[in-house]
């Protein structure tokens, strides 16, 4: 025997459970629809991975996790998670993730989707889910326009920004998503980049075991559109221009981290608070009002 | 499967066509409703928020408009609940997205639309059938669905448990199809007993996680479901799918998945078609109508005999799919055929292409606001009447 063969062996042997045909990814992502639509150095894959890492960290058993999406490059996420996963039509993932939660509330629902799906077109969905306290995580990759449809200007869009529906530059006022989560009541709201991998895997874990409405707004790039366009480098360097340009400020308040397109972008864990769920809500007012008569719902 | 006790008033009632689908749903084990308040529909969801805290493991919740009510409810179908939303004509516009997200998922669910008088917004207060042909074509893409129509408090309660097992049977979204006067006339209700209810169970796949396949149909096309949170780890989307709900973006998929949409629906229609028939045997004109209007039509038939003219009534009650056969068989015997429906020509080009030329059609229709003036159906009918002679 070789010594190359003999090292070969000596380094696959050590560890029993150790299986080199076997990704640590198998048992999270659907292995049988890989590759997937994602550009080279989007950054959705790196919050699949992190969300990924989450669920591993929570230790929810993975049957009762249930991913919603609705349309878009981040909508995609569903169909590759090896969870119950449901992808809806465009900006109505949460009013989705809301009928599976409150009709069976052990499930831990997460609605995944982009910043176009969930706060454009499904805004009025966000602002009252939010309101209502349902208790679900929604993770919201902000990559400022509409990637899957060419490149096209959003509400997240930030002024200056140029896109395919805004050759000369957006003039629109964008939202500050933190601020609008925290407004309509989220009680939790977070916001990262695609580099900060370890605090965006954390504040998944803090989201999903926090009852109530969480949000999580992901900053991510998009080098094939908004970054080409913009003419900031691809993927990569958009990372470093993270790393240079963001500052970690989790006292930073909601108002105050609104984006520019060229300016330091303040990341961090903006909001943890407590707010009774919108079953807790319910269950507490109607056994106060009802008494004996009201049948506690449970699902 | 007899109904769940729990969910059903047992008993003679006098309440309108609203509460008495509320009662319907609930007898018909709908817990979970999900809804955004209309006029004239607005009395079925009231109610229900009233019954609902007092019934097991039931839930209402008033959503934010009329596209996150026809998706909450879906969701909460796939967490297994049986679900419906409940709207009028221009909420009803609004659920087209999810009638077709529905449709293609094949999410068993139930949409009520209490008609009043359109375009737009129409006239809030008052009655009109012009929202058929929506309910049959109104989502975009190419599906099937089932619409009924009951004229009556009574029958909207009978009625609204076969809309639910209707939509179990075939994994398919049931349109309701009430109108304002069927929704605001009160009469008596009897609710039988729970155990004289017929329930048709949620199609749940017997296979295990790995070997289930969640749109591979079944003989009669339709696929056995699952819930989320049963271990299935499964995939479902409104994209076209494959049996294993993965999206496919071929001609080939495409094919199989839309045809079978249609033909589940289609090659099932002779088990869903119901009409009701009253003197048609004899008749040399047959008044083809539905839902409040057929209530009038009785009247107009009645002056009709008086005057000589033999005259039935075939009154239908599932409106689609549409039974063009026995139109086409009436007509083929001579028949000639009045249409009368609230609106400008709706289900009367439907009897109009089912006759297929073989006897004349005459549309008794008009723009909605009020029932039929009975005269007006009289004169349709002589004129019916003189065409076939």
């Amino acid at each position: 025997m070789s010594i190359v063969s003999e090292l070969q062996k000596a380094s696959l042997s050590p560890e029993p459970d150790f299986h080199p045909d076997k990704h640590p990814m198998d048992d999270f992502l659907r292995m049988d629809r890989m590759p997937h639509i994602w550009c080279s150095t989007c950054g959705i894959g790196v919050s699949v991975n992190c969300f990924a890492k989450a669920l591993e960290k929570c230790g929810f058993p993975l049957d009762e996790v249930v991913v919603v999406s609705g349309i878009g490059c981040t909508g995609r996420v569903a169909g590759y998670v090896k969870v119950d996963s449901f992808h809806t039509t465009h900006g109505r993932a949460i009013p989705f993730a809301t009928g599976l939660k409150l009709a069976n509330p052990k499930l831990k629902v997460v609605v995944f989707s982009g910043d176009g799906d969930i706060i454009a077109i499904g805004g009025n969905h966000f602002i009252n889910a939010a309101r209502r306290n349902i208790d679900i995580t929604v993770i919201c990759i902000n990559n400022f326009n509409y990637a899957m449809t060419g490149g096209q200007v959003a509400a997240t869009t930030p002024t200056e920004a140029i896109l395919s529906t805004a050759p000369f530059g957006n003039f629109e006022f964008p939202f500050n998503l933190p601020f609008l989560a925290e407004s309509v009541g989220a009680v939790y709201v977070a916001r990262w980049t695609s580099l900060h991998v370890y605090n965006q895997t954390n504040s998944m874990v803090e989201a999903m075991r926090k009852p109530g409405f969480s949000f999580i707004e992901i900053i991510a790039p998009c080098p094939t559109i908004f970054e080409r366009q913009q003419k900031m480098g691809d993927g990569l360097d958009r990372l470093r221009w993270y790393c240079e340009n963001s500052e970690i400020r989790n006292d930073a308040g909601t108002k105050n981290v609104d984006i520019r397109l060229r300016d330091k972008m303040v990341v961090g864990k903006f909001v943890d608070v407590e707010r009774p769920t919108y079953l807790d809500a319910m269950n507490a007012h109607y056994k106060d009002r009802l008494g004996e008569k009201y049948k506690v719902y449970e699902g | 499967m007899k109904a769940d006790p729990r969910g059903v008033l047992t008993g003679s009632h006098y309440i309108d066509g609203d509460f008495a689908c509320c009662e319907g749903a609930l007898a018909a084990g709908c817990r979970f409703i999900a809804g955004y308040p209309i006029t004239p529909s607005t009395e079925v969801v009231e109610r229900f928020s009233r019954r609902a805290p007092m019934v097991d493991g039931a839930l209402f919740i008033q959503m934010e408009d009329e596209l996150a009510a026809s998706i909450t409810i879906q969701g909460a179908v796939w967490a297994g609940k049986k679900a419906m939303t409940v709207t009028s004509g221009p909420g009803f516009s609004l659920m087209m997205e999810h009638i077709g997200l529905a449709a293609m998922t094949e999410t068993p669910c139930v949409f009520v639309d209490v008609q009043r008088g359109g375009p737009s917004t129409g006239l809030p207060t008052l009655p009109s059938q012009s929202d058929m042909m929506q309910a049959r074509w109104g989502s975009h893409g190419d599906y099937e669905i089932i619409a009924l129509s009951p004229n009556s408090p009574q029958e909207t309660f009978d009625l609204c448990i076969d809309a639910f097992n209707l939509s179990e049977q075939y994994r398919v979204p049931v349109m309701f199809m009430m109108d304002e006067c069927v929704g605001h006339m009160m009469e008596r209700v009897i609710i039988p007993p729970a155990d004289q209810i017929e329930i048709t169970p949620r199609r749940y796949t017997k296979l295990p996680p790995g070997q289930y396949l969640p749109f591979k149909p079944s003989e009669d096309l339709v696929p056995e479901i699952f819930k989320a949170g049963d271990g299935y780890r499964l995939h479902v989307t409104g994209l076209t799918h494959d049996f294993r709900g993965y999206p496919v973006m071929t001609a080939e998929v495409q094919e199989q998945l839309v045809h079978r949409l249609v033909n589940k629906i289609r090659l099932n229609a002779p088990k869903i078609w119901r009409y009701e028939e009253t003197g048609v045997e004899d008749a040399d004109v047959v008044l083809v109508t539905y839902g409040i209007t057929s209530r009038v039509a009785g009247e107009a038939i009645e002056v009709a005999r008086q005057k000589g003219i033999k005259v039935g009534m075939l009154r239908l009650i599932v409106v689609w799919p549409f039974p063009e056969p026995r139109i086409l068989e009436l007509a083929s015997r001579g028949k000639a055929m009045v249409v009368a429906e609230m609106n400008y020509g709706q289900v009367f080009f439907e009897v109009e292409r089912s006759a297929r030329g073989r006897a004349p059609v005459v549309l008794a229709g008009h723009g909605g606001g009020t029932v039929h003036n009975i005269d007006d159906i009289v004169t349709k009918i002589e004129e019916a009447h003189r065409c076939q002679s």
